[in-house]
């Protein structure tokens, strides 16, 4: 039949409709001029870009020689690279555009540390491990939405859990240390675990709100945030802001894993890190492994899904409901006990500037899935990493403007790149039994 | 030895219903008992007490001769009771096993999921069954015909022996109709008991052991197919004398109304839903578009009437191209609509009787000047128009949301056909109603079709499209199948068109 070749041409392009292939097309050649016109016309002739493999630091490991690339050269050759994939995109097309898309992202980005870096070296290394530390709170956070959302919670109230996480691990880490003089690594548990506890409160609040008593979703995470900043300015002003002693927990100190951490560039980076971080590690797979592999994962997805299936077979709709956001709360303010004992140590006042949100946005990035989110968390940190060290270049554009660029990846990721997510069919939805 | 299944004085009221009164019913080891009655006669809420969703105010039910409580699903489950409900209750993106171990599941090495131990079961049963399905399928990519078979197989690998199925044919093509019907008869052979419930009578006749009747609540009377016949049966479901078969005289087209070319639609996930269709209907002519369910003919009305973009074709209304007007262009060109889902896209529930009225015409004159609603003209016109056509309302300012589902429709045939109309695009106008209801429905329609508007019935029932049409378009999976005059297309065809099989 004639008519149905709309249908194949669009299959044949990887399920893209003609006209957003050819925006595709034009966004590729866009990044290519764009690479010409703001980096390469104006890098000076003659110049040398230095990327340093190198942990500053650690000196055990196989040393790595520096990445060293003439500037202009490079600058030109990576906006060829683009020029030629937009180009075959507008003549021919690619299957996996959205692959396409992703390297040409990681182009532009390298054609802007290559300019960024002119004539000085750059530490690739010490820029990922800063992106791997920004990443884990935003990762704990998408964490938390998905074994939220997976059984069909919204949980906008992440931010506010994991503001309260922070606040309870910096006041009973302190206090144990401190003032009952608790060795260091026994005040940093019982800061963790009351963090947790505190996590698991605010879950809990949630969950009564949203399951007993349906209250839409969305309020009943904002009304927790509204809360959490509230309770927490309210008590550091009052406390920790007179007693010094009670805003002071120490840190995580990283340790090193035997042999893996000798993987050259990102074996330090990955392997070299505190507890906290190997803990996401694991909560990464043991998610993973819940969710796909086990009874109660199976029955969070069908509850997910659909709720009234599973409940005709027998299954508790309420109780996998309460035990998943309980637990979601709990790896909330697990992200938030990061930011003060695997990280700076003390608290501020709305400290988690965000990161909630950003690691709901990881979670939808991310497709549900928990290293999906992780994969997503990671590009955000990277995001704000790039911001900081670019500070450090002095590189000639407003600060104001480098503070922005992790929300900005965060809107430009949401609006454009994702395309379509599937959320779980039920999501947000309280369930009413008959 | 005891029945399987009985049921004694079974109540249930729920605010302003008496939904089940003292209803009595017993079920023998092996037999298919059919459940009839009209929409709101009380079957599905007797099943849901079966089932523990409801809870009853009164009766006992014994299982097996003893008599139980049944609390919940769970409960239901223990006791060998399982259910296809009317809307199956499978979860899309998980597989065939992983919905049939859901609440059951097998576990190897202490926590994970032994998915290849209960794909193995699945086949045993599918094998002793005769219900073919490959357990490793996503369920959202299976044929509906497929996917009640996972159904049933959830209730058999739950060791269920008590088999309750909720209109279990609504959704099927008659040759899966068929096919489901050897199913249930080779379980009744290995000893299950069948609970059939259903509102048609052909299929009642044809698989039933037992046949109990419900109306408004109340057991009517227990028969046997060798003991009654269809019509018999009809007005025991109603309660007085039907009418079974529509009576018309021979169409007299005249000029094209609608004319439909190549017409590709997408669907809200952007699939391919309409795939190049084409026809057209007549002045004075119904023509019937016939089809599954959710084999394009959603998309092809909401297209039509400019609720759903088109992605090629034109659609051409006497003569003029309206290929993504607007919905009220559409109207002004003298096109009705009856929707498919009254409450969603026909009425505001919440308005009063009178508005949903006008909603159409409300902005124009005599119902509007200079701005503002004539009240008293939108008034009176409702009085004139629910005594014209039969609608039932305590008042014209009551909130349609209040009235029966028949006087609803009645209220949307009563705004659509008041207006100088040329084409009626009419969406299963008799879903869900009683059928007295389904009679007057009908015959306005012939009516409207011998004052000479075109019509383009679309519905899943068959027999609806086969005793008002004067030609029977089939819709299978976006195309049109074949176009066939109704008074030479027989079942069979029509059903292996429905099914995707041209001869």
């Amino acid at each position: 039949m004639a008519t149905s070749s709309t249908w194949e041409r669009i299959a044949a392009r990887g399920g893209i409709s003609p006209g957003r292939a050819r925006t595709y097309g034009f966004i590729f050649l866009g990044a290519g001029l764009l690479i010409y016109l703001l980096f390469a016309r104006v890098a000076a002739a003659g110049q040398a870009s230095t990327f340093v493999m190198n942990f500053g630091t650690a000196g055990q490991q196989v040393p790595i020689p520096d990445l060293v690339l003439p500037t202009g050269p490079t600058l030109y050759a990576l906006a060829l690279i683009c020029a030629f994939l937009g180009g075959w995109q507008l003549a021919r097309g690619f299957r996996q555009v959205n692959l396409v898309l992703g390297i040409i992202a990681g182009l532009f980005v390298w054609a802007f540390l290559t300019w960024a870096s002119q004539g000085r070296a750059f530490n690739l290394t010490g820029m990922l491990n800063s992106a791997l530390l920004r990443a884990v709170p935003i990762a704990l956070a998408g964490l938390s939405g998905v074994i939220c959302e997976r059984c069909a919670v919204i949980n906008i109230g992440i931010e506010g859990m994991m503001l309260t996480g922070a606040f309870t691990a910096t006041l009973m880490g302190s206090l144990a240390l401190n003032i009952w003089g608790w060795p260091s690594w026994a005040s940093m548990s019982f800061g963790l675990v009351s963090a947790l506890i505190s996590g698991a409160l605010m879950g809990l609040l949630l969950a009564v709100l949203a399951i007993r008593f349906k209250v839409n979703q969305i309020i009943a995470g904002t009304a927790i945030n509204i809360l959490a900043v509230g309770i927490t300015s309210f008590l550091s002003a009052r406390i920790l802001a007179h007693f010094q002693q009670l805003n002071s927990t120490g840190t995580l100190q990283p340790v090193p894993i035997p042999l893996l951490s000798r993987i050259p560039i990102i074996g330090p980076v990955i392997f070299e890190q505190n507890l906290l971080v190997y803990l996401l590690y694991i909560l990464l797979v043991v998610t993973h492994v819940v969710l796909f592999h086990t009874r109660w994962g199976l029955r969070t997805r069908a509850v997910g899904e659909h709720p009234r299936a599973a409940d005709t077979l027998g299954v508790n709709v309420f109780k996998v409901r309460y035990v998943n956001v309980t637990i979601g709360g709990m790896v909330a303010a697990l992200g938030g006990a990061f930011l003060i004992l695997g990280s700076v140590g003390r608290f501020d006042e709305l400290m988690t500037a965000g990161k909630g949100f950003i690691g709901l946005a990881a979670m939808i990035f991310g497709k549900w899935m928990p290293f999906g989110a992780f994969g997503a968390a990671l590009i955000f940190g990277f995001a704000d990493a790039l911001q900081t060290k670019l500070a450090i270049l002095q590189v000639p554009i407003p600060s104001q403007f480098l503070l922005m660029a992790p929300y900005l990846v965060t809107i430009i990721v949401l609006a454009g790149v994702v395309g379509e997510a599937v959320p779980p069919a039920a999501d947000g939805k309280p369930y009413e039994k008959q | 030895m005891p029945p399987v299944l009985e049921l004694r004085g079974i109540t249930k009221a729920f605010p302003g219903v008496l939904a089940n009164d003292h209803i009595n019913l017993t079920l023998e080891e092996g037999e298919i008992h059919a459940l009839l009655g009209e929409n709101g006669a009380g079957k599905t809420t007797l099943m849901n007490i079966l089932y523990g969703l409801y809870s009853p105010d009164e009766g006992e039910i014994f299982v097996r001769g003893r008599r139980v409580e049944i609390r919940g699903p769970g409960d239901a489950i223990a006791l060998g009771i399982g259910m296809v409900h009317q809307h199956f209750m499978l979860v899309p993106v998980l597989t065939v096993t992983e919905n049939v171990m859901l609440g059951v599941e097998s576990i190897k090495n202490g926590i994970f999921l032994d998915r290849s131990s209960a794909a193995r079961r699945i086949r045993e049963i599918s094998r002793q069954y005769g219900l073919h399905v490959d357990p490793d399928a996503l369920v959202k990519t299976l044929p509906v015909g497929v996917q009640q078979r996972v159904e049933i197989i959830k209730l058999l690998y739950r060791q269920a022996d008590i088999l309750i199925m909720d209109e279990p044919t609504a959704v099927l093509t008659p040759q899966e109709v068929d096919e489901l019907f050897k199913v249930i008869r080779s379980l009744a052979a290995q000893g299950k008991s069948v609970i059939f419930i259903t509102h048609k009578l052909k299929e009642v006749m044809a698989i039933a052991d037992r046949i109990t009747v419900l109306r408004n609540g109340r057991v009517v009377g227990t028969t046997t197919p060798s003991q009654t016949t269809e019509e018999q049966l009809a007005s025991m479901m109603v309660g007085r004398e039907v009418l079974l078969r529509v009576n018309k005289r021979p169409a007299m087209p005249g000029e094209t109304v609608l004319e439909v070319e190549n017409l590709e639609v997408q669907d809200d996930r952007g699939n391919p839903a309409v795939r190049g269709v084409s026809f057209e209907v007549r002045a004075g002519e119904v023509l019937g578009i016939a089809g599954v369910q959710g084999n394009g003919q959603t998309e092809l009305v909401q297209a039509l009437t400019g609720l759903r973009p088109l992605l090629a074709g034109r659609v051409r209304i006497l003569g003029e191209e309206v290929s993504g007007a607007p919905p009220r262009r559409i109207l002004e060109k003298g096109i009705a609509h009856v929707p498919e889902d009254r409450q969603q896209d026909g009425l505001v529930l919440s308005f009063p009787v009178a508005d949903n009225l006008v909603l159409n015409t409300y902005y124009l004159p005599p119902f509007a000047r200079a701005g503002t609603l004539q009240q008293e003209v939108i008034f009176t016109t409702a009085e004139q128009r629910t005594r014209e056509f039969d609608v039932r309302t305590p008042s014209i300012l009551t909130p349609v949301a209040n009235l029966s589902g028949g006087n609803q429709q009645k209220v949307i045939v009563a705004r659509e056909f008041s207006r100088p109309i040329r084409l009626l695009i009419a969406s299963q106008p008799t879903r869900g109603l009683d059928v007295g209801s389904i009679e007057y429905i009908h015959q306005r329609i012939i009516a409207k079709r011998d004052e000479g508007c075109g019509i383009l019935l679309v519905s899943p029932e068959l027999d609806e499209v086969m005793s008002l049409s004067d030609r029977i378009a089939v819709m299978y999976e976006g195309r049109i199948m074949d176009i066939l005059p109704a008074d030479q297309a027989t079942r069979e065809e029509i059903g292996l068109l429905m099914a995707g099989v041209k001869r």
